[in-house]
């Protein structure tokens, strides 16, 4: 304690010029201080940087998402086309999505590096429970958050890997499908599921994430860090030092590597686009990204009602074995070499894992009709990203020409509106002028029937507007009236 | 992050190693200054991201066919057509429809008149007996070649920007301010 004193005096400093007069009106000394001098029992490790290198990805995460949403729009319709024009009109757009999509992978290896850490070192220990359980929820947020954003492009992979994902979800026993229909707004795959997913994105959960890693670093702050495990838990023997410079270095030295590595990986080799979805396609074998291979292949295992147990018990039973680790593993021990148990757990969980997601790519890999269809859909991905952005065609407003267009009697109509100039008064295609009202939408108003008796005899007021009544053969009259009601 | 924060340390003069401040000092400079260059190179995507709509056209509307040239050589009255015009908007397009006018202007060449009246915004018709555009609404009269002759309007029919390329007569269609007398371009 006497040390921790020493290092402090020797840290502080007088207040003076615009710097004093800053911190004596926020404070800002005071809190940067308690930032950097935080005190790391054993001295500064690169086994430490894993932490500040999520929240690094996360901040990157949010700027990226934030600055995609200017030009992204979470429909069925929309979102495959704005998201071909960030990628391929919008100057750094196939840059930062990159960013954003390989940031997301980068999130999961890091966080598992974090998480390797801490079990490793038994850092979640006593007096860390609540700390290990508030890592246990983020870590499931962030898969949530890569989950709901993979479904955004509304490609073919998005499409149909959310398919399967969400079909999952119908397994589980008792409520599975009415989660199922809850994650995706109905039955189906739609423009709901979009919404669902957009809202959870970029609302719900990074605000969840918000809450939680603030709460994070203050319980990390509250219980200190817990130093090297084969410090003596009794007497420490080892120098304790100050979070700024060494340990600053080292957490530096992965954002840096991060960004290089990041960075390379966006202008080199950037995120693929796939065409549109297309839900009728029914040849389409859905991947799940690389981290969710071993869910993906131990569902294959679980059939009929036999998958109660492996799709429910046995990941209920290991992810509440990992999230309540720290309340029955409480002896003091923390040395990794003289926890066999914990340590095998975690050798076991870990290759079990690989084993699952190396034994699906090897399955891929060696059924030739899987993959001949997997390279066919990586050429058609590679095809589509050649081709230039086309702008998409607005629906609305060429509804009355196609109508027009596609139905004679409509095409007829359209003709007799503009001899009769019809269209002098009520505008083209019947959008209305300062003259007379718009005529778009009057189906929904009017029957044919009504319409035609308006024709002949028109209201005073439409007469005080100057609409003549309209005196033509049957045929013309019914085309015409076809084409009004036609209008949208 | 932390580097930024750094800055904080530079302040620092007395204590009782002055060395080791000073060396932690310029570290913190470093880190500090290192920081905001690289903060400042990543912000370069971004900004360039948010800055699309000003290094690029994001909305235009493009030329529309009218006909070809030879058509129109022996233009004896104003010809109607319906073009259809194609206007980008970022990365949807709309098409929609709208009647012109082919006619020629007093030095006898082909000009391209929007059918909106001036006034209010009424479609015009060509009148063959008064060979006159007379609007149905307010009674505004125009000559073959779309100026004034007598009506509510305050300017002539409006003449859109041509040009022809392999033949073929294009047009760019705007729209005008109504109720004004210079011709104003809006939307």
């Amino acid at each position: 304690m006497q040390e921790m004193q020493k290092i402090e005096d020797q840290t502080a400093g007088p207040k003076t010029g615009l710097w004093g007069w800053m911190d004596r009106r926020t404070g800002v000394d005071a809190l940067l201080r308690s930032a950097l001098y935080e005190p790391i029992p054993g001295g500064a490790r690169f086994a430490y940087v894993f932490g500040s290198g999520l929240l690094f990805i996360f901040i990157s995460q949010v700027i990226t998402g934030i600055f995609l949403a200017l030009y992204y729009v979470p429909s069925a319709d929309h979102a495959h086309t704005t998201v071909a024009y960030i990628t391929k009109a919008v100057t750094a757009g196939s840059f930062l999505r990159s960013l954003h999509a390989y940031g997301a992978s980068a999130m999961v290896i890091v966080l598992l590096l974090h998480l390797s850490q801490t079990y490793i070192y038994a850092a979640y220990k006593g007096p860390r429970e609540i700390l290990w359980v508030s890592g246990c929820v983020l870590f499931a947020l962030v898969l949530g958050m890569a989950f709901t954003g993979y479904l955004l492009p509304w490609d073919q992979r998005a499409y149909f890997a959310t398919a399967v994902g969400t079909n999952a979800a119908s397994e589980v026993p008792l409520i599975g499908e009415t989660l199922k229909r809850f994650m995706r707004g109905g039955t189906e795959m739609g423009t709901l599921t979009i919404s669902r997913f957009f809202v959870a994105h970029v609302f719900f959960i990074p605000a969840c994430i918000f809450a939680l890693v603030a709460s994070h670093i203050s319980l990390f702050r509250k219980a200190g860090a817990a130093g090297p495990p084969d410090e003596d838990p009794y007497e420490p023997k080892k120098k304790t030092e100050l979070f700024y410079p060494r340990q600053v270095l080292m957490d530096l030295s992965l954002t840096a590597l991060l960004i290089v590595g990041l960075g390379s990986l966006c202008f080199f080799a950037p995120m693929q686009l796939g065409p549109a979805a297309n839900p009728a396609d029914a040849q389409y074998i859905p991947r799940p990204e690389w981290y969710y291979l071993p869910i993906f292949q131990w569902l294959k295992y679980w059939h009929g009602a036999a998958s109660v147990v492996g799709i429910l018990l046995i990941p209920m039973v290991l992810v509440l074995g990992i999230v309540a680790l720290p309340f029955f593993d409480r002896s003091i021990e923390r040395r990794p070499w003289k926890r066999p148990i914990a340590m095998g757990a975690y050798g076991f969980v870990s290759l079990a894992l690989l084993g699952l997601g190396l034994r699906s790519q090897y399955l891929d890999n060696h059924d030739p009709g899987v993959a001949q269809q997997l390279a066919k859909q990586k050429a058609e991905e590679q095809e589509y990203m050649r081709k230039p952005f086309e702008t998409e065609l607005s629906s609305a407003t060429l509804a009355a020409a196609n109508v027009a267009l596609a139905d004679p009697e409509g095409a007829k109509g359209k003709e007799i509106f503009e001899s009769l100039s019809c269209n002098a008064c009520h505008g083209d295609g019947g959008v209305g002028t300062a003259a007379a009202p718009a005529l778009v939408g009057i189906k929904a108003k009017h029957s044919p029937d009504q319409v035609a008796a308006l024709f002949k005899h028109p209201t005073a007021k439409m007469t005080a507007g100057g609409m003549p009544p309209i005196d033509l053969p049957p045929d013309d009259l019914k085309a015409l009236i076809a084409y009004v009601e036609s209008l949208k | 992050m932390c580097a930024v924060n750094s800055e904080g340390l530079t302040s620092k003069s007395t204590t009782a190693e002055p060395s080791r401040q000073n060396r932690r000092s310029f570290l913190g400079a470093l880190l500090a200054v290192g920081s905001a260059v690289v903060g400042a190179l990543l912000s370069v995507p971004l900004v360039r991201f948010a800055l699309f709509p000003l290094i690029r056209q994001t909305t235009d509307t493009k030329k529309s066919p009218v006909g070809s040239v030879s058509e129109f050589a022996s233009l004896a009255e104003p010809a109607m057509r319906t073009i259809q015009i194609e206007q980008i908007d970022g990365w949807r397009k709309t098409v929609s429809e709208k009647a012109v006018y082919i006619t020629k202007d007093r030095r006898d060449q082909l000009c391209v008149l929007s059918s909106i009246c001036p006034h209010l915004g009424c479609t015009v018709p060509w009148n063959k007996e008064k060979k006159q555009f007379i609007c149905p609404c307010h009674g505004g009269t125009f000559s073959v070649d779309g100026s004034r002759v007598s009506g509510p309007s305050q300017r002539g029919m409006d003449t859109l920007e041509t040009s022809v390329e392999d033949g073929k007569l294009l047009v760019r269609f705007e729209y005008f301010r109504q109720l004004v007398s210079d011709k104003e371009v809006v939307g």
